[in-house]
């Protein structure tokens, strides 16, 4: 047994530091890595989104709707971005996500209000993430007091600092009791099946170039496209077993409703994990080591949870926040799963995620294809 | 193609390769008949590999054109591919596959009929059958280059490139290994193989000597020795084998090397070379002309080119 040396310890500190400092990508990554994704992260996280994309079913064209709106939209929460015709043309809106909330000036309105007599305002939100809608929710309890004030004259003005003059009744729709695992565990699915197939198939070609499999692999007739469909099928199944996991205990454990649009889930899965796969792949044509392939993936799959909609609501984001994670396939997917177990979304309300997450697929499929050498040059 | 013209299998012209601005393959052309083995010999560096890459299609020549089985190697790549078995310098089949595994999957790529035959046949010729299941990173270094070649073979290729296939094996592996060559080339297969052994040398039909990305020496053993000009005188006696390094310093010496006791000098110009062991010519020492060895004979190659570097 000889003693501990520091020198020897030295040894293998400045070998190890010069193997880092020579693997340019690793390093610039591990530096890269917290400044890009602070600054990402930092300024487009936002747990109090406000801006929510609204549509208004005005069911009287009045002095007060026209205040209850302009209400609404001074608290900040609101945005008008439409206004529906009929109850039916708002459900739509709401159900396929075009707008966060609904609300509705009942045809009564103005003659209820004058009569003293329960006047209501509904205000359906799309509640599927709990989260996104709170705030806005909050600030209506103030509405009642503050929207008609210079509206109000004489008697009923008076009347309006005993009794409210209306009130607002808000529906959560989808996710009644605003039950944050509803939202959480069809988002997980979109999470795992990244993190697993994405990082499976990133070491994929890497490992075969490393351990020198590669050159013999090339010498054969192989076709860039075979191999890489002989690689990705086999994660093809484990995706499958994973997805239907991970939905066997959403149903069971934590309750989440299955509402339905089982067409439109089931090619969103199928594309899904086609492209997870196919970026994988491509990450693996791109990386030099397997240590890169892993840092890269690394650095996909941080805004995938970030800005997504997975953990933080997407609609609170700015706007190139937005662009970012339009650009991710876990946003379209987390849409479509959520969209059918939470809300029974028909592959009709579906149809924009589905085409975004088809574009996906070819373009990192032809990128993976591109980048694919056929030599050693 | 006029009738007298011999049947190339591989006929390629004016190869060059760059790395950068490392010239590694210089203008090199290799003529092959078909059936024969052709050794491909040349010091660590000199461009072997890159050489035998570029006949597989492996990687894109800068310059140069040519044929392999009759197709062109850089438009027909893919052609050659399928006719050509390929054998690393690195053992580059699936360790964390066994024997059978590894066996399997080539005979599927290459879309092989009968495939369990093949691959039986492949492991009885191999005299792996009883181990058929062993993972074929746990294989000897010997075993584990025959088992490169069997894979390398089993789609009945036209034409065989080793790089280096008996680099670390043991003397009588080497020799299985280069009598299923041998084999090999009596069923009508073209090896272009390269080595660092001079007794593997002797064994081919012809060898190509390359150096520093040059193409420097072609022909049978006989020819290269012959066409080297080079004059070698033995030397034996008590202590002989320590004048190697007086005599290497002697103008007209170009190579003196040790063989044991005895010592080797070689030169091209007889009167200088003669001249130069004149001092040692007396007791104990006893001098004798011999012809010059492949070994002597690439020795003095390399120093020579190692000179021509511009
Ligand atoms: N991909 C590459 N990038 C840069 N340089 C390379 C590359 N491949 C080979 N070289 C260089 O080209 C030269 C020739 O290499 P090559 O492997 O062909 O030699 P070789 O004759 O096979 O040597 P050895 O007997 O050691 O196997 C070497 O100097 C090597 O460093
Ligand atoms: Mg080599």
């Amino acid at each position: 047994m000889i003693g501990l040396s520091l020198n020897r310890v030295l040894a293998v500190l400045i070998k190890e530091f010069k193997q880092l400092t020579r693997d340019r990508v690793t390093y610039a990554m591990m530096l890269a890595i917290p400044v890009v994704q602070l600054t990402l992260f930092g300024y487009a996280i936002n747990s109090d989104p406000r801006h929510l994309p609204t549509a208004v079913l005005a069911q009287e064209d009045s002095r007060y709707a026209r205040s209850l709106v302009s209400a609404l939209k001074n608290s900040d929460y609101f945005d008008f971005v439409a206004q529906a015709r009929s109850p039916a043309e708002l459900d739509e809106m709401i159900r396929r996500g075009e707008v966060q909330f609904a609300v509705t000036i009942p045809g009564d309105f103005s003659r209820r209000v004058a009569r003293g007599d329960q006047a209501q305002l509904l205000v359906e939100a799309d509640a599927t993430d709990p989260s996104a809608t709170s705030g806005a929710v909050a600030a209506l309890a103030a509405l009642p007091d503050q929207a008609l004030a210079h509206d109000l004259t004489g008697a009923l003005a008076m009347r309006g600092q005993a009794v409210k003059p209306f009130e607002v009744i808000v529906h959560r729709r989808y996710n009644p009791e605003a039950i944050t695992a509803y939202n959480i565990v069809p988002g997980l699915l979109g999470i795992i099946l990244s993190l697993t197939l994405v990082m499976m198939t990133a070491l994929s070609v890497t490992r075969e170039t490393e351990r020198g499999t590669m050159e013999t692999l090339l010498a054969t007739p192989l076709e860039p496209l075979e191999v890489m469909a002989g690689k990705l099928a086999p994660y093809v199944m484990v995706g499958l077993v994973q997805t239907a996991i991970i939905l066997a205990m959403a149903a069971t454990l934590f309750h989440v409703p299955m509402s339905g649009g089982w067409l439109g889930l089931s090619a969103g899965i199928g594309l899904f994990i086609t492209g997870s796969l196919a970026l994988g792949f491509l990450i693996s044509t791109v990386a030099r080591s397997q240590l890169q392939a892993m840092q890269m993936s690394f650095f996909y799959i941080l805004p995938s949870i970030l800005l997504s909609g997975f953990m933080f609501p997407f609609r609170g984001m700015p706007a190139w926040a937005q662009w970012i994670g339009e650009a991710i396939p876990v946003t379209h997917f987390l849409r479509v799963v959520r969209g059918s177990l939470l809300k029974g979304q028909g592959i009709g309300d579906q149809w924009r995620e589905l085409a975004a997450l088809g574009a996906f697929v070819c373009v990192v499929t032809a990128l993976a294809m591109a980048r694919y050498r056929r030599t050693l040059d | 193609m006029t009738p007298s013209s011999p049947n190339w299998a591989i006929d390629v012209h004016g190869l060059n390769k760059s790395f950068g601005d490392k010239h590694v393959v210089n203008d090199v052309t290799i003529q092959v008949e078909a059936g024969r083995i052709c050794g491909f010999l040349g010091p660590n560096g000199s461009g072997k590999t890159t050489t035998l890459r570029m006949l597989c299609g492996l990687l894109t020549p800068d310059s140069g054109s040519g044929q392999a089985l009759g197709f062109d190697i850089i438009r027909e790549a893919e052609a050659v591919k399928l006719r050509t078995g390929y054998m690393t310098q690195k053992f580059s089949l699936y360790e964390d596959l066994t024997i059978a595994e590894n066996l399997q999957f080539t005979a599927r790529v290459y879309g092989l009929d009968r495939r369990r035959e093949r691959v039986d046949k492949a492991l009885e010729r191999l005299g792996l059958a009883s181990r058929r299941g062993q993972l074929a990173g746990t294989l000897s270094g010997g075993w584990k280059q025959r088992l490169a070649l069997a894979t390398a073979t089993l789609h009945e290729p036209k034409l065989l490139l080793l790089d280096e296939p008996t680099a670390g094996v043991d003397p009588k592996a080497r020799r299985t290994f280069w009598d299923e060559i041998h084999a090999l080339a009596a069923e009508g297969l073209t090896v272009l193989v390269s080595t660092h052994y001079m007794d593997e040398a002797e064994r081919c039909h012809e060898i190509a000597y390359i150096s520093y990305g040059r193409l420097i020496a072609r022909g049978t053993a006989a020819q290269v020795i012959a066409a080297s000009g080079l004059i070698t005188f033995h030397g034996e006696g008590p202590g002989a084998d320590k004048l190697g390094h007086a005599l290497s310093k002697a103008p007209g010496v170009e190579t003196a090397a040790a063989f044991g006791a005895a010592i080797h000098v070689s030169g091209s110009d007889r009167a200088a070379l003669e001249a130069a062991i004149l001092p040692y010519r007396r007791e104990p020492y006893r001098w004798s002309e011999v012809p010059p060895t492949l070994e002597d004979v690439f020795i003095q190659l390399m120093g020579r080119s190692q000179d021509n570097i511009p």
